[in-house]
């Protein structure tokens, strides 16, 4: 019943308490909301996780599945990842096909793991140009609060985490299933940081009210070792370049704090 | 994950390969009002199905040409999440989602006071994330405590279940080894339990008249349990409220008392 | 004349609450002599009727009342307005100006536009069109600073309190200026971001633990208790410069 639009006052308080250092959920400029993650409990699923950003909750299911590699790499697995906005999630998202904003949310998830090569494909290989495994990777929003590509991301890495695989051997062309199971062999743990710019300051981890009034987004991953793997600007305003440059020092720190949560080293 | 198929399904004790008895639910678990942007939503673990369901509304109708004169238009999708099945389904809706949409619309369309809000649409969302058989009634069963928890009035909750045959005897709530056993048959059932009104029934399979009339039974019955099960987790939901508020009460009477 | 709950207690919608000779009033129908509950709620009951407390209902436009509404579009003769209600409402320009509308002439962004917020009155609603609105009463118009929130409708009255006791101490004791909406709505401007947080405070309480006596104390008791821990924090700031 309630329009999701951000009032023209509301907009100006925002815009105020920023400017004086301060957020309308009293929240540090770069600090995340509070995470919840809670893995595996999709059982159906290769693996899955379930990850509370503040109100913002995103429940990610690994499947794995044989299939064909692609012609021009035929000697690597397959990775995809799809992104649904369903419609029990915000009175903004409609049922149909993906729109531009679920294909960006893939995508960009998708590159954090792919860039930093998370997931080494060589190793999906059973039959090189005949028969690899496909990973497919599907997010799906269940409550849109804000910065759905930083909840996303961290599920999806939680649940590559939790993923397993069934042991198998090639007989005769023929793949046999064996019993037992092995954790998916994962070489990188991408964690995205994505960045608000609003009356020109930088926060982090907006939520919706912020994303509804700010300028543009910058999204940033980073890989174990704090190199940055993938980046993603949004919206119609811009950054200048100091901007960026202190969003990849802070959004590397950031990184950090995530993956903590996910990956116990 | 794969599961294992057993030998048999039903062993010569009639009890079943998970171990329940023949007119035996699953386990079943209920949280109302679990998501922040519904206006009402519920969420229910049974046997391992794991379904939630949202309800936006009543609410502005688009588009427009869909709008009913005297009364709300309910709306209904019912959707599988790809990682909710044994092979990846891709999440396009097909034909199977269809129907089911339409025949959970038609099951909660009775309960519902659409005619004290004409020319809006209250829209329901189920979606599966987890499935092993019976999904369309625990869809049903979440959906009923969504449009509740919406603040919607209806004229009473509705409960389902689904009962059959499974070689050669007669169960409650097959999950979907049992479903897709052949030779069986599979009943799903929608039921009002105050106004003894049955909004959904469909069947697959082959049962005599006598068969049918004991697995009818069976279903009510089953549908009767789940109503129970709704109501508790519908007055949880409210009761952790209310309490809150009554201990703050109790608090300040002491202190007051002390003083 | 059977009754088949106590008072005060939860029923769900469905429950059979009386046969016969009541009449059913708030939340509840009748079917065939029966008395059934709507929503969930608190039952209670008098010497004729029976009756539902709803403990969840949502908003629904009543001529006469005051809400804060929401500007969605503005219109060649007016604006469409967000009550959060089942029904968008419509303000019509005449309902906005003083004078005739010159519709060459005026120009009707200026005077609300998309995202603004107002209070306004309902003057007309019935089943077959949405609901108008007027801002030309005292009190009415564009809402130009401060916060909104939004509580539960049902728990407006409580809010407001017997004789507007409740609304008058909250006013008092942090100093904004609150207007509030019967759509569940309410929009307050203090002299500070942290008196409005003060009354926010104070509202959600109410909101919480309405259904408990004693409340007015204990919120007036919240706020004072509010406002000398944050002039404590003053005085030790400011013996810290000095």
């Amino acid at each position: 019943m309630t329009s999701i639009m951000a009032a023209k006052v509301k907009a100006k308080r925002v815009a105020q308490l920023i400017a004086h250092g301060k957020r309308l959920d009293g929240r540090e400029l770069y600090s995340h909301r509070e995470v919840q993650i809670e893995s595996g409990l999709i059982e159906r699923a290769e693996g899955s996780a379930r990850v509370r950003l503040g109100k913002t909750e995103v429940l990610v299911g690994v499947k794995i599945e044989m299939g064909e590699p692609f012609s021009d790499t035929p000697n690597e697995g397959v990775l995809t990842v799809n992104a649904e906005l369903v419609p029990l999630a915000s009175p903004t998202f409609e049922a149909g096909p993906p729109d531009e904003n679920s294909i960006e949310l893939a995508r960009v998830v998708d590159r954090g793991i792919r860039e930093s090569k998370a997931i080494a494909t060589d190793d999906l290989v059973i039959e090189p140009g005949k028969k690899v495994f496909v990973v497919f990777i599907d997010v799906y929003v269940l409550n849109h609060d804000g910065n759905l590509i930083d909840a996303s991301a961290l599920g999806a890495l939680a649940a590559l985490v939790n993923t397993k695989m069934f042991n198998y051997e090639v007989k005769e062309g023929e793949v046999k299933i064996k019993p037992g199971y092995k954790p998916l062999p994962l070489k990188n743990h991408p964690v995205a940081v994505t960045f608000a710019k609003i009356n020109g300051q930088l926060i982090v981890d907006p939520w919706l009210e912020e994303e509804q009034v700010m300028d543009a987004r910058l999204t940033m991953a980073f890989e174990k070792d704090g190199k940055l793997c993938a980046m993603q600007k949004g919206g119609y305003g811009t950054f200048t370049m100091q901007q960026v440059l202190e969003a990849a020092k802070i959004g590397q720190q950031k990184a950090a704090e995530l993956r903590a949560l996910v990956v116990k080293e | 994950m794969s599961q294992k198929k057993p030998e048999k399904l039903i062993d010569e004790n009639d009890i079943r390969y998970d171990g329940r008895k023949l007119n035996e639910l699953r386990a079943v678990k209920i949280e109302v009002g679990v998501l922040g942007n519904a206006d009402g939503s519920a969420y229910i673990e049974q046997g391992k199905n794991r379904i939630l369901a949202a309800v936006y509304g009543p609410r502005e109708i688009h588009p427009k040409h869909q709008a009913l004169p005297d009364r709300a238009a309910l709306r209904c999708r019912y959707h599988m999440a790809p990682f909710s099945v044994q092979e990846r389904k891709s999440p396009a809706p097909s034909r199977r989602e269809l129907e089911i949409s339409k025949v959970m619309r038609e099951a909660l369309e009775p309960s519902v006071f659409t005619e004290y809000y004409p020319r809006t649409a209250i829209d329901l969302f189920v979606e599966v994330l987890q499935a092993d058989g019976g999904t369309r009634c625990a869809g049903i069963t979440v959906a009923s405590l969504a449009l509740a928890d919406a603040g919607i009035p209806m004229r009473d909750l509705v409960s389902a279940c689904a009962a059959g045959k499974v070689e050669g005897r007669l169960v409650l709530d097959l999950n979907d080894v049992e479903d897709k056993s052949s030779d069986g048959a599979d009943m799903p059932i929608a039921y009002m339990p105050n106004l003894n009104a049955v909004t959904l029934l469909q069947m697959d399979g082959m049962l005599t008249s006598e068969e049918f009339e004991q697995v009818l039974n069976m279903g009510i019955e089953g549908c009767r349990q789940i109503g129970q099960i709704q109501k508790e987790a519908l007055k949880a939901r409210y009761t952790a409220v209310k309490e809150a508020a009554a201990e703050k009460e109790e608090e300040t009477e002491e202190e007051a008392g002390e003083e | 004349m059977p009754i088949f709950h106590e008072k005060r207690q939860l029923v769900t919608p469905g429950d059979l609450l009386a046969e016969n000779d009541y009449i059913s009033g708030e939340n509840t129908y009748k079917e065939n002599g029966k008395i059934y509950a709507t929503r969930i709620g608190l039952f209670n009951h008098d010497q004729k009727r029976v009756f539902v407390v709803a403990l969840k209902s949502f908003y629904v436009p009543m001529v006469g009342d005051t809400v804060i509404g929401k500007v969605l579009e503005v219109t060649l003769g007016g604006w469409i307005v967000d009550i959060r209600a089942p029904y968008v409402a419509m303000l019509r320009a005449s309902d906005a100006l003083e004078r005739p509308v010159r519709p060459q002439k005026d120009d009707l962004p200026a005077l609300f536009d998309v995202g603004d917020m107002m209070i306004a009155k309902i003057v007309a609603y019935d089943r077959t069109r949405d609901p108008l609105l007027t801002v030309l009463e005292r009190g009415l118009g564009k809402v130009t600073r401060g916060q909104m929130i939004e509580i539960t409708p049902t728990k407006i009255p409580r809010v407001i309190g017997k004789a507007g006791s409740m609304i008058t101490m909250i006013k008092n004791e942090t100093g904004c200026q609150i207007a509030i909406g019967q759509n569940g709505r309410i929009a307050i401007m203090g002299k500070t971001p942290e008196d409005e947080r003060s009354a926010i405070m104070a509202i959600r309480m109410v909101e919480q633990e309405a259904h408990t006596s004693g409340l007015t104390d204990r919120v007036t008791e919240m706020l004072r208790k509010e406002k000398s821990e944050k002039s404590k924090e003053v005085v030790e700031y400011v013996s810290k410069e000095t």
